[in-house]
């Protein structure tokens, strides 16, 4: 069919996959990366323009309101989201990527059922890979959704039978679709099949704790790409194919970098029990840090002082502070610190937030410069020199028993060496082993100090007490 | 047809490298925007909704693909201005640094 399409629109299509490769291209990079952004969305809006144009494309109503509707609530959202929900919102935007290219699935579909000839076997493949991905990415997504917005609980949810009920849907969609390859336009097979493609992606998610989310939302978002491939796939349209194949190529390596952060394979992820926020209460967790249960305690004043005379401080903020909503707090305590000299950065773990690089960003939101902000592997080797390491907030990627107890369910992760650090000052609701279930060792330390509070409330006094040193 | 097929999983499986060779590499600061600015392009769903919902009358088909072409839509428009608004924050940053 493509041969019959204006030459000009192919050659608009062309223009767009090259600002879409280029804007990628510059989105990695923090000088260029707003320039990316913005001929990303040049690109959308010459391949949108050309798409108009196309012969087939003859009413226009239906088309301008699905536009309007769109554009407004798509503005609203981005306009009115908080930085620290910004993994509900990509997963909720994968979702709704992930509708389109199954809606986009189905109507083909149904646009067979009208006209006299069946769909060819080719057809009928891609219709149904795109209804199977794009609704599991929808349905998934939305799950992940919801358990990040903390309307479903964050652990993993079983019940009994469910691999069964897997591998039962599983077997129910092979055959469907076996079926269907014979009876292309059987309706209620099709829709069966929508459903299992529908349940499957919530199958795929519920069973996937909390911690495990910045993978979960990695995964979907190359998922909403392939799909709107396949889509590409079923209209015969290459530019939904090169830019579906584009994110899903981008989804896949941010998955990679986030399941080498957690030290877990991502089929640990996907299938694994273990997956508890992080951590995963086990008995042998809680065994292993057994050893001295004697916590230091410290006052403000003390640990303002510490701070105040320290050469070098590194903050270590984890997900309680951008809970807390305290990362304005502690860059005023930084900037602080930098007037009496001393030397502020910023340890960023990888999985830091809920989904990769968030906590970059709710710091950036803080106006903290990003040369102070440092990965994992290049703020590890300087503990060694650092006066104070300040935990806010974060738990399960500072803790040591990660490096050398095999009995830890985080045994292997990666984790900020915070604890080579001359002292460590916790700053920490109270003892109870939180969020993860696991006990963290490093609170018992002789060198580290726990600051109790809420991280809100005590960055916000250090912040005072610093002044007045 | 199969030959349509064909010729698109080459485009496909060459988008796919260039797209991993052009992302990897990518400091962790930028994770985030890089993803949801990808995550727009994802939009592009938003195309083949336009396909088979603009052939004039109404249908099934056209009206489903109303529906995807607005989700679609919100798709695209969220994701570049929330990257926009993102990037905004450490364009700041660097004036400043």
């Amino acid at each position: 069919m493509s041969d019959f399409l204006p030459s000009s629109i192919q050659l608009g299509y062309l223009v767009a996959a090259s600002l879409f490769i280029v804007g990628l291209k510059q989105l990695g990079s923090p000088a260029t990366a707003r320039q990316g952004n913005v001929l990303a969305a040049i690109g959308m809006f010459i391949a949108i323009a050309g798409t108009l144009l196309e012969k087939q494309v003859v009413s226009y109503e239906l088309i301008t309101v699905g536009i309007i509707i769109g554009s407004i609530l798509g503005t609203i959202m981005a306009k009115t989201v908080a930085m620290t929900d910004m993994p509900q919102m990509v997963g909720l935007l994968n979702g709704f990527g992930g509708a389109a290219s199954a809606l986009v699935a189905v109507g083909e579909f149904w646009r067979y059922l009208s006209i006299p000839q069946s769909p060819t076997p080719d057809a009928t493949i891609t219709i149904l890979l795109g209804v199977l991905i794009g609704g599991i990415t929808f349905t998934g997504s939305l799950v992940a959704f919801a358990k990040l917005q903390e309307l479903l609980p964050g652990a993993p949810i079983s019940f009994p039978l469910q691999q069964p009920f897997n591998a039962l849907l599983a077997i129910a969609l092979l055959v469907g679709s076996g079926y269907m390859l014979f009876h292309p336009e059987d309706v209620p097979v099709f829709l069966a099949l929508v459903a299992i493609s529908n349940i499957l992606g919530i199958m795929f998610v519920l069973p996937i704790g909390g911690g495990d989310m910045p993978v979960v939302v990695s995964l979907l978002n190359s998922y909403s790409g392939i799909a709107a491939s396949v889509a590409g796939f079923i209209l015969m349209n290459n530019m939904l194919i090169i830019a579906g194949a584009l994110v899903g190529a981008s989804g896949i390596i941010l998955t990679q970098i986030m399941c080498k952060a957690m030290n877990r394979s991502i089929s640990s992820v996907l299938f694994g029990a273990f997956g508890g926020g992080g951590g995963g209460v086990t008995a042998a967790g809680v065994a292993g840090g057994a050893i001295d249960k004697t916590v230091h305690s410290i006052n403000i004043e003390e640990s303002a002082m510490m701070l105040g005379y320290a050469r070098s401080v590194v903050i270590i903020p984890g997900y309680g502070m951008a809970v807390a909503q305290a990362q304005h707090a502690v860059r005023e305590l930084a900037d602080g610190l930098e007037k009496m000299g001393v030397d502020v950065k910023y340890a960023i773990h990888p999985v830091a937030g809920r989904m990769p690089g968030h906590m970059n960003v709710l710091l950036a939101e803080a106006n903290v410069p990003y040369p102070q902000l440092y990965d994992m592997d290049d703020i590890n080797p300087q503990f060694d020199e650092t006066d104070v390491a300040l935990v806010i907030g974060a738990n399960d990627v500072v803790n040591p028993a990660a490096r050398h107890d095999k009995a830890s369910p985080i045994y292997g992760m990666p984790i900020l060496d915070v604890d080579k650090a001359k002292h460590t000052i916790v700053i920490k609701r109270g003892m109870s082993a939180g969020f993860s279930g696991v006990d963290n060792e490093l609170f018992y330390k002789d060198k580290t100090m726990m600051l109790f509070g809420s991280a809100k409330d005590v960055v916000a006094k250090l912040v005072a007490e610093v002044k007045q040193l | 047809m199969a030959e349509g097929l064909i010729a698109g999983l080459v485009v496909f499986t060459l988008a796919s490298f260039v797209g991993f060779e052009v992302i990897n590499k990518v400091p962790p600061t930028l994770h985030t925007p890089l993803m949801s600015g990808s995550n727009a392009i994802s939009g592009i769903a938003v195309l083949g909704a336009i396909l088979i919902s603009g052939k004039g009358n109404v249908t099934v088909t056209s009206i489903l693909g109303t529906i995807a072409i607005a989700l679609a839509t919100i798709n695209v428009v969220a994701g570049f201005l929330v990257t926009d608004r993102m990037l905004q924050m450490f364009k700041k940053k660097e004036v400043k640094a």
